[in-house]
């Protein structure tokens, strides 16, 4: 048996793995997801909630399809809070792959769930452009020079809620969704530190303890991958409980998508634990001559 | 020589020092905006330099058909497809500005083949990449990582605790000790233990620190090699040796 286990086939892992992640999801395993005082969804929440409604929100989504498993649930999340809020939301991404994710945010999730809002009073997106640090250097002295039009092309002159906005330091909060290079360092670095403008951010898992240095200042909260969402979004539907209504649940972007994915991702830790565990039994019992 | 090395070292030197005199000087951010609209420019035209030199590189791979010559051949019929259809708006729709004229409508305007392309072609292929990470650190888990000095200890048990503190097993695991902190040292202390709040602690302290001291070595060895390439004395990044 442990001749079979020490020359396990890497197949069998990858199996094991695929598993561990396809039956929670086939079967919907869900787990509670305790947030504890003090943590950071708190302290993300609390800085879009605390803002006075119709506050100027910059929604930078910076990520691409590759990472939309961890970021996407809280680009949605931000989105919903903010729409909740009434705050006024521009968004923008510094990645070329990101722009699809903002359309969907303002036509699916805003369009649907709140259609109150206008494109041009309480939402509008700058859409992608190239440059990733200087765009963000230049968003701070002059966006106009920089954008010209909207996603839509249309002069930002002629839109409400850009026609007196000259720069992001307008922004009474920045929130950055970051897969990597350009994304929240870059907004810490060359927004939030030399203008003073809040940055809460959300990022995949690998990029969190690069960012945790920069907690609390001037990075006021941090969201790290799809636990941080979880918890997000578990604070979201304890403050406003029509966020966790049925149809929008099971919607196509849910309230709930971090929180139902984190079923796989406990099985999947699980597995890798005992993985850790197995190979090292192994290893000690080989090495005190039990081969 | 002048033009090829004193001129774009001056341009360098001179773009290099405003940009630096914008972060002190309110008054002179728009020079600063002023140089980065250029760097923008160029950025998008470096877009175009790219893309060249894909065609150019896959190109001779096939031409020559050396090794893997077919995936090069994927690559460049893919490039072109997206290309041709993502520049020419092939069945995009009006926008609400120009109900008329695809032309300015947005690139990935859904319904639209380009749009399809995204969401049909890119998003699942690019996911599935990023997915298969999970497999393959599952076994390099069983494989690689061992407890074989005291480093590799500490490393190991610093992933136990996080692996299992990021998910509901942690909660589960260490529900006997105290949730609530409350007055005393010890209760605080059991509470500490807990696992959640192990792994939040080793992200807030240790890690957070270690970070910081990496993050400011690297900071003051851009600092010194920037000024390095500012003051002309490192002139490496104009091409060949002076």
């Amino acid at each position: 048996m442990l001749n079979y286990l020490r020359n396990l086939d890497r197949r069998i892992v990858f199996l094991l793995m695929g598993l561990a992640v396809a039956l929670p999801i086939l079967f919907k395993l869900s787990f509670p997801e305790p947030v504890p005082e003090g943590s950071q969804p708190y302290h993300v929440f609390d800085q879009i909630d605390n803002l006075p409604d119709g506050s100027r929100v910059l929604i930078s989504f910076d990520f691409d399809p590759g990472s939309q498993g961890e970021l996407l649930p809280m680009a949605m999340g931000f989105t919903r809070h903010c729409a909740q809020k009434h705050h006024k939301m521009y968004f923008m991404c510094l990645w070329p792959l990101g722009e699809p994710f903002v359309e969907d945010a303002m036509n699916i999730v805003i369009g649907q769930e709140y259609p109150d809002l206008i494109y041009g009073e309480d939402f509008m997106s700058f859409g992608y452009k190239p440059g990733a640090e200087a765009v963000i250097k230049n968003c701070i002295v002059d966006m106009k020079t920089l954008f010209i039009t909207d996603s839509r092309k249309t002069d930002l002159n002629k839109i409400p809620m850009t026609a007196n906005i000259k720069s992001a330091k307008a922004m009474d909060l920045i929130i950055n969704i970051s897969a990597g290079d350009p994304g929240t360092k870059q907004w810490v670095q060359y927004a939030a530190t030399p203008a003073g403008i809040p940055l809460v951010a959300g990022c995949t898992g690998v990029q969190a303890p690069l960012l945790y240095p920069y907690i609390p200042n001037p990075l006021k909260g941090l969201l790290p991958a799809i636990k941080g969402a979880a918890g997000y979004e578990q604070v979201l539907i304890a403050a406003y409980p029509e966020m966790g209504a049925a149809d929008i649940v099971d919607s196509k972007y849910s309230s709930k998508a971090a929180l139902q994915r984190m079923g796989p991702q406990f099985v999947a830790h699980l597995l890798m634990v005992s993985f850790i565990l197995l190979g090292n039994f192994i290893y000690f019992y080989d090495k005190k001559g039990g081969a | 020589m002048i033009a090829k090395r004193t001129i774009p070292l001056l341009m360098a030197s001179a773009v290099g020092f405003l940009l630096i005199l914008t972060y002190f000087i309110p008054q002179t951010e728009q020079w600063g905006a002023d140089a980065m609209e250029m760097f923008i420019i160029l950025a998008a035209a470096a877009m175009v330099l790219g893309a060249g030199n894909l065609v150019m590189m896959n190109l001779a791979k096939v031409s020559r058909r050396s090794e893997g010559w077919g995936y090069a051949a994927i690559t460049l019929i893919a490039f072109v497809v997206v290309l041709v259809i993502g520049l020419l708006k092939i069945g995009a729709h009006g926008t609400a500005v120009s109900p008329a004229n695809a032309w300015p409508s947005n690139p990935v305007q859904e319904g639209s083949p380009f749009w399809w392309i995204y969401q049909y072609g890119l998003v699942p292929l690019t996911a599935t990449m990023f997915a298969m990470l999970a497999f393959y650190i599952a076994s390099a888990a069983f494989r690689a990582f061992r407890a074989k000095n005291v480093e590799a200890s500490l490393l190991l048990g610093t992933a136990f605790i996080v692996l299992l503190g990021q998910v509901y097993a942690g909660y589960w695991l260490t529900d006997f000790l105290p949730a609530d902190p409350g007055d005393t040292a010890w209760s605080q202390f059991l509470n500490g233990l807990r696992l959640e709040n192990l792994t939040q602690m080793i992200m807030d302290v240790p890690q957070k620190a270690g970070n910081r001291a990496i993050t400011i070595g690297i900071a003051l060895g851009i600092v010194s090699t920037s000024l390095k390439v500012l003051l002309g004395v490192d002139r490496s990044y104009l091409g060949s040796a002076d």
